[in-house]
């Protein structure tokens, strides 16, 4: 049977990040899943939300979890943001009866309600949780040579569950790489934060930890950084002139969506999946499929030749 | 007999639905600190801070911009050996400063926090050119050029709308949200 989810996009997916969300598409669709988009979703609150009243970013979110529990499927949520907002607005309301009640009064006025009977998931775990052999499987032009820095971010992994050991060390994204037959190279600055939007309110600041991040992924001779994030992409990318700019600094670490890079491995054309809105040009990436394409023509010409 | 809450009580209980321990159990080992990226751009480190709360010094508090600095990254959380949940604290003081309008001078956090939740209110949807304004005056006509520039070149590529998005049941959307707060008190 195909499997479903309700698909919350996030404000990001409709512009910065659209190749975000059009390589998604394309990759779950080679993995048999499908996303079917929340009905009039509403933006998950982000930060800002939370800076003005707690409640009221609670109820932002209930209303896309009441929506979706409607049609009785789980939320996949590409952006870290939204699914760290959607995923603990949804356990905060199971937790607490009279929390949810308050927010079930403010949401009949939208002739909603909401149960709690579904559960949030990062479009990240939703893949990985197909199996790496499986995705494996679908993968016609593998990565080879594609040294990638694994950038997790923050709200991928932090704050983690309850009860979940703070000794796990992730490696989830380094196998997902490596199943597509890129090299996941050792990132220290996997978690480390990208500063998220102090990029707008502490433009000095979400500078400095760039710089970082990028000086990392470059001592650690990856060719690009891969994400699962929005926010992240963003000022990884588009903020990188201005990082070398401050510091006098001559980066050019491409930023991609780890979505984007298993469509390419996955066969699909990389217009198709975005590339090629990037401002840091997608380069190692595209030489790295063409070699693809060509090793797949090479080894489909000698399996025709030997039978 | 009633006795009127300290700063550190007013403080801790604004943090109840976080899960967090009492801000009174900190040792003050500085572990938060020393897990936070954004420490060297603050006025005080987050364990300074703690324990400036805990001492009652509310002015002193307000008057930092420690908390906006925060990018709530929530590193400080995972690794506080007693249960305390500074990344929390970060929004409690944001919240804080915002109601009692006793932010620092000269910081954008407040200003963009207050022209994102109206633009969601208004539309249902985030629209970045919108919060702009807090900001892109920040780094003079050099900064403002950037900024700009970098705007042109997104949008040539097809990531920038030139008109925010709205949500279709955008009354209703206002009216579930008017029954959490007054709309008037943000807009």
């Amino acid at each position: 049977m195909k499997k479903k989810f309700a698909y919350y996009p996030g404000c990001s997916l409709e512009t910065m990040a659209a190749s975000y969300h059009v390589s998604a598409v394309e990759v779950g669709s080679k993995l048999g899943i499908e996303f079917q988009e929340i009905e009039d979703w509403n933006c998950c609150g982000a930060t800002p939300y939370s800076h003005i009243d707690e409640l009221l970013a609670q109820t932002l979110c209930a209303r896309n979890l009441a929506i979706a529990e409607k049609e009785q499927l789980d939320v996949v949520a590409p952006c870290n943001a939204c699914y760290k907002n959607l995923g603990h607005a949804n356990e905060h309301l199971k937790e607490d009866k009279d929390l949810a009640e308050h927010v079930n009064f403010a949401l009949e006025a939208d002739n909603l309600s909401y149960a709690g009977t579904g559960s949030v998931h990062h479009l990240m775990h939703v893949f990985v949780a197909e199996g790496f052999d499986a995705i494996k499987a679908k993968v016609t032009h593998p990565l080879t040579g594609l040294k990638v820095a694994p950038y997790y971010g923050c709200l991928l992994v932090r704050p983690r569950a309850q009860g979940e050991s703070r000794e796990t060390e992730p490696r989830f994204f380094e196998n997902l790489l490596s199943a597509i037959g890129a090299t996941p190279v050792d990132y220290p600055f996997r978690f480390r934060c990208c500063g998220g939007s102090l990029i707008a309110t502490g433009r000095q600041a979400a500078l400095g930890m760039l710089r970082d991040l990028l000086r990392g992924a470059r001592q650690a001779k990856a060719d690009i950084i891969a994400t699962g994030c929005p926010l992240c992409q963003v000022n990884l990318e588009c903020y990188q002139s201005e990082v070398n700019r401050e510091f006098g600094t001559d980066f050019a670490i491409p930023v991609l969506y780890f979505t984007q890079l298993m469509g390419v491995a996955m066969g699909v054309a990389p217009k198709k999946l975005g590339i090629g809105k990037e401002l840091v040009d997608a380069k190692p990436v595209l030489a790295c499929a063409a070699r693809a394409r060509s090793a797949a023509k090479e080894s489909h010409g000698s399996k025709v030749g030997k039978s | 007999m009633w006795k009127k809450p300290s700063f550190s009580d007013e403080i801790t209980n604004e943090m109840y639905t976080t899960g967090t321990r009492g801000l009174n159990c900190c040792i003050q080992c500085a572990t938060c600190t020393s897990a936070c990226p954004a420490v060297a751009h603050m006025d005080a480190s987050p364990r300074r801070l703690i324990g400036m709360i805990n001492a009652g010094l509310r002015e002193e508090v307000l008057g930092l911009n420690t908390f906006w600095m925060c990018a709530s990254c929530y590193s400080c959380s995972e690794h506080c050996p007693k249960g305390i949940r500074p990344s929390e604290l970060m929004y409690v003081l944001k919240r804080y400063s915002i109601w009692k309008n006793a932010s620092k001078e000269g910081l954008v956090g407040p200003d963009f926090s207050r022209r994102f939740v109206r633009t969601i209110m208004r539309t249902g949807k985030s629209y970045e050119p919108g919060y702009a304004p807090a900001f892109i005056f920040e780094g003079g006509f050099q900064g403002l050029l950037n900024e700009m520039q970098m705007g042109l070149k997104l949008m040539s590529k097809g990531r920038m709308p030139l008109l925010p998005a709205r949500i279709k049941r955008v009354d209703n959307f206002r009216r579930v949200l008017s029954r959490i707060m007054p709309l008037d008190g943000i807009e």
